[in-house]
């Protein structure tokens, strides 16, 4: 018996067990399913009247439809979202996001990890807006160690700063990806173009374009190198101009308009039930920013609106995102005026590194710097929930401590993950054309959503 | 049973299995509009965990603690909930009827940690494959890794 026969026979009832078959969380066949789950499918999640679940009946009955695959592989699936869609015709009844593809257990690989290694991690999460990720791990960390009111000012200020700015070039991915799914493939490059400047500063600041593992618990890493504030200016004197040529190029089109205005509409009621947040929350008309509304680091001292549409179709929610470059654009030239001078992170022994010029002469320090970086810092036993902002929404970290070095439980609360939610309640009706809009619209990252 | 955790300033309750739904729709009906995260904690190799003494003499910790965050727009408040689980009977009420948006969640949490949801409409896997064995986050579900194989050396 050769070698690989063994492998083969010893092997096979592993891979069996092993294999990656989806069944019961794929889209089931009508004929399978109850009355209610079929409604639920169809988009129906709201508790309805006895009369509303008579008029959708009607629409129940067909035998003339067709369940197709669209992904993980559909190039307009942002990465590996695949989603199970039920047609009549090129009308969608039902969908179903089957996701899972991206899963590497980074929730559980957040545990083995100490929380000042932790950022690696929680960075690669929403890979489009990573420092927003890096603040929320920080935020609930110093929550914990109790020194979340102690962070110097500069590093605040910066925090804020770098937060704004992904949030621009979050947004201008967002733009070019969109563009491209809705057929302007131009704007893919200009989306592409503008972002680049605003990650050539990340790259400047942090060392990395993406990634940075830069916002730490108890500041940031490092302090702005020299030059950033001209950096900062350059970015904001060519943006505007760049905007409005987006403006000329999407915005006052008649067919960019057709193919966005009424498309995958959502209602507030439905979007705060779907616990849908940020963009897709706001497009319905309510007002809900958590810099606004829970201010976090110094939002409550800076001057900026709220981007609300009024009608929660994926037009209000290109818009709304258009707009939001210009409001984080006004917020940043308001930080350029305030940035205060001192310390990049806390002065706490505990939390952070001596300084690379004192490890030279101390013994002592030597020994502190390799502990911190070899055993971390202990955290105080319990639990914290930190919100924020990020461009897609709320993201929320938990965070549950045993005393020890590493988190005992690490929990992402992914925007992205809970707001797919709302894209079978957005494409129940509408055309598949449509469907490609409004996955485009709800800008879903899919590394935060498999995590 | 409530405590404001000193610590971080959080508005914790402590309910039980039997209240979950109860004191879900009383929230609801204070103005508690979304479910923001609904998650787990398997406390299998830290059974003591943090809570405030007068708490602790009234409720037994058990393995699984199912923790919902509930947010209220209009008060702009939150609160958490934290709700005790038997090893032996991981379950609990769904709360999709009250709040559709934990239905992911939901899924992930049973997906995860093996925490059933009865009256959940569709409890199937989400992120693992349909036939995996075995929760990952549970603490007795090891992290596994490959071997390390060193050139030359004996295996």
């Amino acid at each position: 018996m050769t070698t690989t026969e063994n492998l083969n026979k010893s092997n096979a009832a592993e891979i069996i067990s092993a294999g990656t078959s989806e069944g019961g969380q794929e889209l089931q066949l009508r004929a399978d399913m109850s009355h209610k789950a079929v409604l639920r499918e169809s988009g129906a999640v709201l508790r309805m009247s006895e009369s509303q679940v008579a008029s959708l009946a009607d629409t129940q009955s067909e035998d003339q439809t067709m369940i197709i695959n669209m992904g993980p592989q559909h190039p307009s699936t942002h990465g590996v979202l695949r989603l199970m869609l039920e047609l009549k015709g090129e009308t969608v009844l039902r969908c179903k996001p089957v996701i899972g593809y991206l899963h590497t257990g980074m929730e559980k690989t957040g545990e083995s990890l100490t929380f000042m290694q932790g950022g690696t991690n929680v960075t690669r999460m929403d890979y489009a807006s990573p420092l927003n990720n890096e603040l929320v791990f920080s935020m609930a960390t110093e929550k914990l160690l109790g020194i979340d009111q102690d962070i110097p000012e500069r590093a605040v200020w910066i925090r804020m700063m770098l937060s704004e700015l992904n949030r621009i070039s979050s947004h201008l991915l967002f733009m070019a990806t969109n563009g491209m799914d809705i057929g302007a493939v131009s704007m893919m490059l200009y989306g592409f173009r503008e972002r680049e400047e605003v990650l050539r500063f990340f790259q400047k600041v942090t060392g990395l374009r993406m990634n940075h593992n830069f916002i730490r618990p108890g500041g940031v890493a490092a302090d702005l190198p020299a030059g950033w504030r001209d950096e900062v200016l350059g970015l904001l004197d060519a943006l505007p101009q760049r905007l409005a040529e987006y403006e000329i190029l999407m915005t006052g089109q008649p067919i960019w308009r057709e193919r966005l205005q009424g498309v995958g509409v959502i209602t507030r009621d439905e979007a705060i039930a779907l616990s849908a947040t940020g963009p897709i929350l706001r497009s319905t008309g309510l007002a809900w920013d958590l810099r606004r509304d829970m201010p976090y680091l110094r939002y409550s001292e800076v001057e900026f609106d709220v981007i609300v549409g009024s009608y929660g179709d994926a037009f209000d929610r290109y818009s709304i995102r258009l707009n939001e470059i210009r409001e984080s654009m006004r917020i940043v030239r308001q930080i350029l005026d305030r940035m205060p001078q001192g310390d990049y992170r806390i002065q706490d022994k505990k939390v952070t590194p001596p300084p690379r010029g004192r490890i030279d002469e101390s013994m002592e320090a030597l020994i502190h710097h390799f502990k911190i970086f070899t055993e971390g810092f202990k955290v105080p036993e319990g639990e914290a929930y930190v919100a924020i902002e990020s461009p897609r929404g709320e993201i929320g970290c938990y965070i549950a401590s045993d005393g020890s070095a590493t988190p005992y439980r690490m929990h992402v609360r992914a925007p992205s993950f809970v707001n797919i939610q709302t894209m079978p309640l957005m494409m129940h009706g509408g055309l598949i054309a449509d469907a490609v809009a409004v996955i485009s619209s709800v800008d879903p990252v899919l590394g935060e959503v498999d995590r | 049973m409530s405590q404001t955790n000193s610590h971080t300033a959080d508005d914790v309750r402590f309910v039980s299995k039997t209240d979950y739904l109860k004191t879900l729709t009383t929230l609801r009906s204070e103005g508690f509009e979304m479910c923001a995260d609904l998650t787990a904690v398997d406390y299998l190799t830290h059974p003591g965990r943090t809570i405030s003494p007068e708490v602790a003499t009234q409720i037994s910790l058990e393995r699984f603690e199912l923790v919902v965050n509930l947010l209220s727009l209009s008060q702009r408040r939150r609160v958490r909930l934290r709700v005790q689980l038997l090893e032996s009977d991981p379950s609990i009420d769904s709360a999709f009827d009250l709040y559709p948006g934990t239905e992911a969640m939901e899924r992930e949490v049973y997906d995860m940690f093996g925490i059933a949801f009865t009256g959940h409409p569709d409890l199937t896997r989400i992120l693992m494959p349909e036939d995996w064995v075995g929760f990952p986050l549970r603490k007795d579900y090891s992290q596994g890794s490959i071997p390390v194989q060193f050139k030359g050396a004996a295996s």
